[in-house]
């Protein structure tokens, strides 16, 4: 199948995508695909490939077989990760992953979409009144505007958790790609991240990977099961918490399957 | 640039750059008269300084531990050692317009390499154009590879192996193990002349100015927090969408310039220029200058090239075995127990009882163990 | 005919020699007497013929005259009576203001006795000098040598008699020829056997009717004898020389060629494979501490300079304490080596560095700063030049292989040592259960840990297991290097080179990057020297990580490190 154009309008559609590691393959012919705006989660049993699609669409592994599809027609296989990112890609790390010895404020300035990002760029780099202003929304929006100018290091995980979606806003990507956000956060924490997130959903697409029922049930509309590195069902979430394949597949257990 | 910053640039540049030469130009018997060799040697310790600030833009900032910046500044030292040996023209030892050891070697005409060194111009351009190319040269083809840490580390070790069994090479016609010396004058004055010495000693305590300026305009750009950006996680660099490659790379060039303006100011005061200066040794001793000093600091590397290098000459006048152990026991104690470094630790002190300016405390070069600090060249990221 | 019969006849006296020993000194034939007597004689012209009159009989007991003859011991005594008789004298004796000698006789150098049966002393005075004018000595000396040759020609030692057989055909005296084809007929050792067909051959060439000569040339092209090489070009060239020899010789010289570019190949092959062999015990070391561990160890050199300079301290002990031993005091270095370099990195591990895991970059300064402390240390123990250590007998020397190539012992052992080594890394780490501890901890730390491995133990014996083998390699490096405080350094960034082509923590990986390394060494040393060779190395290997980052054989998949 030959598709220039992606169907329908999506942010990012991997055609028949398959990744190889030496026989094992991580994705094996995905198709998958999500609409502008909107907020989808992946969900599977261990080892289903929700890591590995999200290296893909980030650049972080080549596939084998198979297109990327972003926006209307740009192919992201063969790029490298910057260049995605520059594309509109962002990613947020399952483990926090920020500028430890800059201060907050800093790491939202690194991050800050630029006309160029390039060496010479970056040198001789002003930020405008506006950029200053949205980096100050951001840090409202993320609630660490209090630590503003303290060394990102010395932040709770929960807070360094959102230092890093705050970074993937503004950077003005249109695809967010969020690996596990509540991993390792109190109720309270959960709660705020999920509203942080269906924040952000209302002006671009977010790909959310987890594992916390609780969590995925509180903020997605669609819901993807993958397993074995292809999909399995994808639905509303009662609709495919009530999958006889996807039960049998998380060992048989009924839909309060926790990781 | 902060009032008390600039208040406190202004006093060091003006005590080195005017007040020392100054005092050295006081008439012998004076009591504060700063001795030739005083100065001279301080002039030494200052290119040192400008070499350590180059590697703390690359390493102390940007996490890149380069092993072989002895090529860089040997390049430059023997591109000014060149020119200087051209400029001997006919009154060396042979009276022969070729250098002398040239003539020892029975070398009738000067090679076709040599001929540019005798334009003072070139020879200016070339102590900066010569490290500069190779650095991008070896940087592209390393960091574009993406390799990294210790594999970098180690290659450029080699690379400084390689110099100096190059350099070494009677047949490379640079003077083989003898390097270039006998100097008698440079652009027309006398070298044994104090007068000259004083010149050329502001000029290179000028040269650590500018290059201090340098360096810190560079890390207090949005670049320069890139740069320990790229230290603190790479990856996450990489997915903001900058190139570390090419940071790294512009990084890597400056700091190579750098070391090629120190090595031409060396040859200079110091007179002589072998391949003993740009192997493996010597490259690492300058990364202990840095260490020593506080890396991420750049004032920490002036100290510690200061400091280091002011114990060295103590010690090898008065106790030459036990100088080697003390470097190596140098090494060992900075790493275990001073990490941040003279200035580092100081500057640490500071912010925590309470005389801090306000400004974000200076990145300790030691946190605690990075995924990015891993050993391998290629790391996939931890995942679930 | 004559020099048959005087054969015969020598051959005769010799099989009658030894129940002749028994009794009284056997009387010479009077043909023999005849030039003994001559060779006294004070024309030169005279002399020379009684000379090679001599030698043709092929009696060993001519030998010592004219031995003496070229030293200037033959005199001529006046007997009372009147005869003459020629002797050969022994060291002069003073007494008084008379110079004394002992006598011995002209044939066989027996003692002459005096009426009381011991030795008798004459006067130096009253005997004539028998001069020996240049000619003389340049007839003597061939026939001399030829003398000893055939002695050494039934010598037990096979490089005694290979040697000989070497001479003499260089001599390319026709009249060497049924000893050597005598000889030939008894010879067992094929290599001998060679130098013994190489020698007629050559003799052959050089003095043989036309069509011997050319059956010489194709016998020695065949051979593939390099020795030969020289006089086949001469002969190919000259103008004189008739076709069909020309026309043999350069064949000969032709195929002589090829089979030496052949066997330089091997050789530089070999060395190849010999010098891989030790930068793969070093890189073996440095590979399991830096490959399993994560470790760099900048002191990894210095390791080796420990072991080096503990085999150079039990010869020395073996030298004052155990003399007779000697020859073994390598095997009793070699297991002390690996435990003096154990014992250090087990202390250096403990010590220092266990507080450093997971910052590379850190313990290449600390270990950097080891290793110089270390190299001074050892300079102002035991100096700074260079010290002596001697190769036991059993390690000197090689086996010939093929013509022309030797395969020295020493490299040999190496090369068995490192693969010893390597199969013994491979078992102990994939075999055992302790290799099974150490692999969970460096891939794991924490949940090997948790399942009740003592992680710090296992760390602290790795690295003393890495560290012994550094010392080995130190051990093994003495018998084909120098050794001196800065061994270390020579090698360190060579092994490091290795490690990185080869990958990290892959064992086949550092094999076969050390027989990279090393072989294009070689390859490249002969013809653009050695710095040349470093510098390409390096370049290779910054290309070939271009392509390859990881090295060799990257670790796939994800691991989590401590």
């Amino acid at each position: 199948m030959t598709v220039t154009a992606s169907p329908g309008g999506s942010i990012i559609y991997l055609e028949d995508v398959t990744v190889d590691y030496d026989g094992f393959k991580a994705l094996n012919g995905l198709n998958f695909f999500m609409d502008y705006k909107e907020l989808r989660v992946v969900i599977g049993p261990n080892g289903a490939g929700k890591t590995t699609l999200l290296d893909v669409i980030s650049g972080k592994v080549q596939p084998s077989v198979g297109r990327v599809i972003f926006g209307r027609s740009t192919d992201l296989v063969g790029r490298r990760e910057n260049e995605i990112a520059s594309l509109g890609v962002g990613r947020k790390f399952q483990t926090p992953s920020i500028f430890a010895n800059l201060t907050v404020r800093e790491n939202l300035e690194l991050a800050l979409a630029r006309a160029s990002k390039g060496v010479l760029a970056t040198l001789q780099a002003r930020f405008s009144g506006e950029q200053r202003e949205r980096i100050e929304a951001t840090l409202e929006t993320t609630g660490l505007a209090q630590h503003a100018d303290d060394r990102a290091g010395g932040l709770s995980h929960g807070e360094k958790q959102w230092l890093e979606i705050g970074m993937v806003m503004v950077q003005d990507s249109e695809l967010l790609l969020v690996d596990e956000p509540v991993a390792g956060m109190t109720d309270e924490e959960t709660e705020k991240t999920g509203r942080l997130l269906q924040g952000i959903a209302q002006e671009r697409a977010v790909l959310v990977i987890e594992h916390d029922m609780e969590f995925v049930r509180s903020i997605a509309r669609t819901v993807t099961v993958l397993h074995e590195g292809s999909v399995l069902c994808e639905g509303p979430v009662d609709q495919v918490q009530n999958d006889e394949r996807v039960m049998e597949v998380y060992l048989g257990r009924s839909g309060d399957a926790d990781a | 640039m902060r009032t008390r910053e600039r208040w406190a640039f202004l006093a060091a540049a003006v005590l080195l750059v005017v007040v020392l030469p100054a005092l050295n130009a006081l008439p012998q018997g004076s009591p504060l008269r700063v001795s030739n060799f005083t100065l001279n040697l301080f002039g030494k310790f200052l290119t040192y300084a400008i070499l350590a600030l180059g590697i703390d833009l690359i390493w102390g900032y940007t996490g890149v531990l380069s092993l072989g910046h002895g090529v860089f500044f040997g390049l430059g030292a023997y591109a000014m050692g060149m020119h200087l040996m051209l400029e001997i023209g006919a009154k060396g030892v042979y009276q022969n317009v070729l250098p002398d050891f040239m003539v020892w070697n029975r070398v009738t005409e000067l090679p076709l390499f040599w001929k540019p060194f005798g334009s003072a111009l070139f020879t200016l351009l070339a102590v900066v154009v010569v490290p500069g190319i190779v650095a991008l040269v070896f940087g592209f083809l390393t960091f574009r590879s993406r390799i990294r840490g210790v594999y970098f580390s180690i290659i450029t070790q080699a690379l400084a192996l390689c110099a100096w069994l190059t350099f070494n090479r009677n047949a490379m016609n640079l003077g083989g193990t003898n390097g270039l010396s006998g100097f008698k004058t440079m652009f027309g004055f006398p070298l044994n002349e104090p007068g000259t010495q004083r010149g050329l000693y502001v000029a290179t305590a000028l040269c650590l100015c500018g290059a201090y300026l340098l360096c810190r305009w560079i890390v207090r750009t949005p670049a320069g927090k890139v740069l320990v950006a790229i230290r603190d996680s790479e990856t996450r660099v990489l997915f903001c969408g900058y190139s570390p490659a090419a940071f790294k790379l512009f990084v890597f060039t400056v700091s190579a310039c750098l070391a090629g303006v120190a090595g031409a100011l060396y040859v200079g005061q110091v007179g002589i220029i072998t391949p003993a200066r740009i192997g493996v040794l010597p490259s690492i001793e300058m990364i202990i200058w840095v260490a020593v000093g506080g890396r991420g600091t750049l004032i920490g590397p002036i100290v510690g090239a200061f400091g280091v290098n002011w114990l060295q000459s103590q010690l090898t006048t008065h106790y030459p075995d036990l100088w080697i152990l003390v470097l190596g026991g140098l090494f060992v104690s900075v790493v275990l127990f001073f990490p941040d470094g003279v200035v580092g630790t100081a500057q640490k002190l500071m912010a925590r009882f309470g005389t801090t300016t306000g400004k974000p405390a200076p990145a300790p070069p030691l946190a605690s163990p990075h995924p990015a600090a891993m050993p391998e060249g290629k790391r996939e990221e931890v995942a679930p | 005919m004559l020099i048959r019969l005087l054969l015969a006849l020598a051959l005769l006296s010799g099989l009658t020699t030894p129940a002749a020993a028994q009794g009284a000194a056997p009387s010479p034939a009077p043909e023999m007497v005849k030039a003994i007597n001559e060779v006294a004689s004070s024309d030169a012209t005279v002399q020379e013929a009684a000379a090679n009159a001599l030698g043709k009989t092929g009696d060993r007991k001519i030998l010592p005259l004219l031995e003496a003859l070229r030293e200037g011991s033959v005199f001529v005594r006046t007997l009372p009576g009147g005869k003459k008789e020629t002797v050969i004298v022994g060291d002069k004796v003073n007494e008084g203001d008379k110079t004394l000698v002992p006598i011995f006789t002209a044939y066989g150098r027996e003692p002459i006795l005096g009426p009381d049966g011991k030795p008798l002393l004459a006067d130096l005075a009253k005997m004539e000098e028998v001069s020996t004018g240049r000619s003389l000595r340049l007839v003597l000396r061939p026939l001399i040598d030829s003398f000893s040759g055939q002695s050494q020609l039934s010598d037990p030692d096979w490089t005694v008699r290979q040697a000989a057989a070497v001479k003499i055909g260089n001599t390319g005296d026709p009249g060497a020829l049924p000893t050597l084809t005598e000889a030939l007929a008894k010879e067992k050792d094929r290599w001998v056997r060679y130098a013994l067909e190489e020698a007629i051959a050559l003799i052959q060439l050089k003095a043989g009717s036309p069509a011997e000569r050319v059956i010489a040339a194709t016998r020695l092209g065949a051979l593939g004898s390099g020795d030969a090489l020289d006089r086949l070009r001469e002969v190919a060239g000259a103008a004189e020389t008739p076709a069909p020899l020309k026309e043999a010789a350069a064949a000969a010289v032709k195929r002589i060629e090829r089979w030496s570019l052949l066997t330089q190949g091997i050789q530089v092959g070999f060395q190849g494979v010999s010098l891989s062999s030790i930068l793969l015990l070093m890189a073996l070391g440095l590979a399991i501490i830096f490959g399993l561990m994560g470790v760099i160890n900048m002191a990894h050199g210095e390791l080796m300079a420990l072991g080096a300079y503990t085999t150079y301290v039990t010869q020395g002990w073996f030298q004052g304490h155990a003399p007779g031993a000697f020859e073994y005091y390598f095997l009793a270095a070699l297991p002390l080596s690996f435990l003096v370099a154990g014992a250090a990195g087990f202390v250096l591990e403990r010590g220092v560095i266990r507080f450093l895991y997971g910052r590379p970059l850190e313990t290449l300064l600390l270990t950097w700063g080891i290793s110089l402390m270390i190299q001074q240390g050892l300079r102002l123990w035991f100096g700074a030049a260079n010290v002596d250590v001697i190769s036991p007998k059993w390690l000197s020397g090689g086996v010939p292989v093929m013509v022309g190539i030797q395969l020295p012992y020493n490299r040999l052992f190496i090369i068995g040592l490192a693969t010893v080594a390597v199969c013994g890394m491979y078992l102990l780490l994939f075999k055992t259960d302790a290799g099974l501890r150490v692999r969970a901890v460096t891939q794991n730390r924490g949940m090997a840990a948790c399942l009740g491995v003592r992680s710090r133990r296992v760390d602290a014996l790795t690295f003393a297991l890495g560290a012994g083998l550094a010392g080995i390699a130190g051990c093994a490096l003495t018998q084909i290097g120098n050794v001196g405080p800065e061994l270390g350094q020579n090698y360190i960034v060579d092994s490091f080179m290795v490690v990185v082509t080869g990958g990290v923590g892959k064992l086949l990986g550092t094999i076969l990057a050390a027989l990279g390394i090393g072989g294009l060494n070689k390859i490249i040393e002969p013809s653009f020297g050695a710095v040349f060779g470093k510098v390409a190395i390096l370049v290779v290997v910054i290309l070939f990580i271009q392509r390859r980052p990881s090295g060799l054989f990257a670790a796939k998949g994800r691991y989590a490190d401590s």
